[in-house]
């Protein structure tokens, strides 16, 4: 959800990237398959992806947008002039904005296991030639890594000036820096953490149970039938409180009611209060643009998701990342605590690396992220132009 | 609340670092806790090849930093420094902004922790001048070195040099150096520092150590 309110004339604005058109490639063709962190392996992965801004001759101004959970590869600009809304991180990406399209050259790809033009479990499986659905093998953080770096590869781009992420992406560009050190200068954090928290498996075990209990989930077999609709907009009702804060919620509509002046006392009425309907509004949508096996996969890969698997510790689990880091948290954000990127901080402090940490305050919760850009810009602008200055500084003889 | 670096005369800043740089050996880690906009820790990282960290928590000197390069972590002097793990650094720099904090003895006690060893700047108010103005003016002293009305002041605390002294004896740590600047130059083992000295640099360490 972005906070951009779109007028048409804003499509031919000066700061924005335009007409946008997404690209698609195929990826771990022929033996080279990619070899799941889960065991397993997946050949001919499909990629979706939207670039902006122009790759230079150096092809070291390259920064990769990772985006969260049901975000997609659409990042910036418009798809048609049509289209009522830009991409979702329009506010952060275009010509003299954060990730500056005149300087830089934005990449963002739907991730593994989406359901936005990236293989995922709707996808058609090519051996059998039918939709994966439930054989859709188990994913995780590292292996959407492992498909970005592949993508990034395919752009013939040896380094990344940045990797930048909120929330799920920000687990990415970690597990991007602890795993391939070399192939980012920088690494942008945002509302993250080294694993999610035990609250955050636990509203996840919510909205799972709620898509899989769903009378038309069929184990995930679902694709000829209108799907496990109810069970999907639940989930993102949930899960959408966990985005917001108590401020937020108060602020936006307090206990005001939807529809009538008065109480109804009528206890079929579903959406008497503004919050209500606002959250079923959230669900109805969600279920316009997003699979639901899509959803358990990539929940299911959060809750995975520890950064310290395999080390001993989140200090040794980043001993080797070369990257300077900018972390920053939400004062109000309790999905993922600021003390969770503050313990992030402190391990790279502890293993001596570059790591700028700023709290942001906003009472926008864990979507201050996608909502708070002018904060964000004016932290990222001299974040990037200093990381590509002393970039140049290292590779010059 | 918001401990900043006071704003000395640019000469007495320069007079400060220059100081502060002279004692910091190079290669080593520094900390500066109220970096401002990162001006010595540059110099610390680009003369002596330190690598450098600075502590703020307002949000223009965290973007000047950033410009500089310099890694910067956003807090704030009056709560415990939890993020930063215990002896990190082998310097930590306090430079003007002892005074400014709400528990000075706390802050000490943190660096201690975070780092080696302690190298603090702090404004003297044994200083001639000041106690010259007690003496003579009904009202408090302002001078060159502490420029503020008494409504108006960030500084919270008032000490001599004899009180840090104090201090450092009471927690059982060992003041290792000290040089006072008199008239915006550094002069070390002066006569009559405790009344001479606007401003002085203590390095403080663990006795244990």
């Amino acid at each position: 959800m972005t906070a951009a309110t779109t007028e048409d004339s804003q499509k031919d604005d000066a700061c924005s990237v335009g007409i946008v058109q997404p690209q698609s490639v195929t990826l771990f063709e022929g033996s080279h398959v990619l070899q799941l962190e889960g065991g397993g392996e997946l050949g001919q992965v499909q990629v979706t992806y939207e670039t902006y801004g122009e790759l230079n001759e150096q092809r070291d101004n390259a920064i990769f947008v990772c985006h969260a959970l049901t975000g997609d590869a659409h990042a910036a600009g418009w798809h048609s002039p049509e289209h009522k809304k830009p991409g979702w991180w329009d506010d952060l990406i275009g010509p003299g904005k954060g990730l500056d399209t005149n300087k830089y050259f934005v990449i963002c790809a739907n991730i593994l296991g989406g359901c936005q033009g990236t293989t995922g479990p709707g996808s058609i499986n090519p051996v059998t030639e039918e939709r994966y659905c439930r054989d859709f093998p188990f994913i995780t953080v590292r292996d959407m890594v492992d498909v970005h770096t592949e993508v990034v590869k395919h752009l013939k781009i040896e380094k990344l000036l940045a990797v930048i992420g909120g929330s799920l992406g920000g687990m990415q560009v970690l597990e991007w820096s602890a795993r391939y050190p070399d192939q980012l200068q920088s690494a942008i954090v945002l509302a993250s953490a080294a694993q999610l928290s035990a609250q955050g498996i636990a509203f996840n075990a919510v909205g799972n149970r709620a898509i899989s209990q769903d009378p038309n989930f069929n184990n995930g077999d679902y694709y000829d039938t209108e799907g496990p609709k109810y069970g999907l907009a639940l989930a993102r009702m949930v899960a959408h409180i966990t985005y917001l804060s108590e401020a937020s919620i108060e602020l936006k509509f307090g206990r005001r009611l939807q529809d009538n002046t008065e109480l109804t006392y009528g206890l079929l009425q579903e959406t008497e209060f503004q919050i209500e309907s606002y959250l079923h509004y959230q669900g109805n949508q969600f279920v316009e643009r997003f699979d639901a096996n899509s959803y358990l996969y990539i929940t299911r890969a959060m809750d995975y998701y520890d950064l310290t698997h395999g080390s001993k510790s989140l200090t040794e689990a980043l001993g080797k990342t070369k990257a300077r880091f900018l972390i920053a948290s939400y004062d109000t954000d309790w999905l993922f605590p600021a003390a969770q990127s503050r313990e992030l901080v402190s391990a790279l402090i502890e293993t001596g690396k570059h790591v700028t940490y700023r709290e942001f305050q906003s009472p926008y919760g864990h979507d201050s992220f996608l909502i708070e850009i002018d904060q964000l810009t004016e932290l990222v602008v001299p974040f990037l132009q200093r990381a590509q200055q002393d970039s140049q500084k290292t590779v010059a003889p | 609340m918001c401990a900043k670096r006071l704003c000395l005369p640019d000469p007495a800043a320069a007079v400060t670092d220059e100081l502060i740089a002279s004692h910091i050996e190079p290669n080593s880690r520094v900390i500066d806790l109220g970096c401002g906009d990162a001006r010595l820790l540059e110099k610390l990282r680009d003369d002596l090849g330190a690598s450098v960290l600075g502590i703020e928590i307002d949000q223009e000197g965290i973007l000047g930093t950033i410009g500089r390069g310099v890694p910067v972590v956003q807090a704030n002097l009056d709560e415990p420094l939890s993020d930063i793990p215990d002896q990190s650094f082998d310097f930590a720099v306090l430079s003007q902004t002892l005074q400014q904090v709400r528990r000075p003895k706390d802050l000490l006690q943190e660096m201690m922790r975070i780092a080696h060893r302690a190298l603090v700047v702090v404004p003297n108010f044994g200083y001639w001048k000041i106690r010259l103005q007690v003496l003579r003016s009904r009202k408090t002293p302002v001078t060159e070195a502490l420029p503020y009305e008494w409504y108006e002041t960030p500084n919270l605390h008032y000490m001599t040099l004899h009180d840090m002294h104090d201090l450092a004896e009471q927690l059982g740590y060992r003041i290792t150096t000290e040089i006072q600047i008199i008239n915006g130059h550094t002069v070390e083992r002066a006569w009559g520092a405790n009344f001479r000295a606007e401003s002085a640099l203590f390095i403080i360490e663990n006795t244990t150590s």
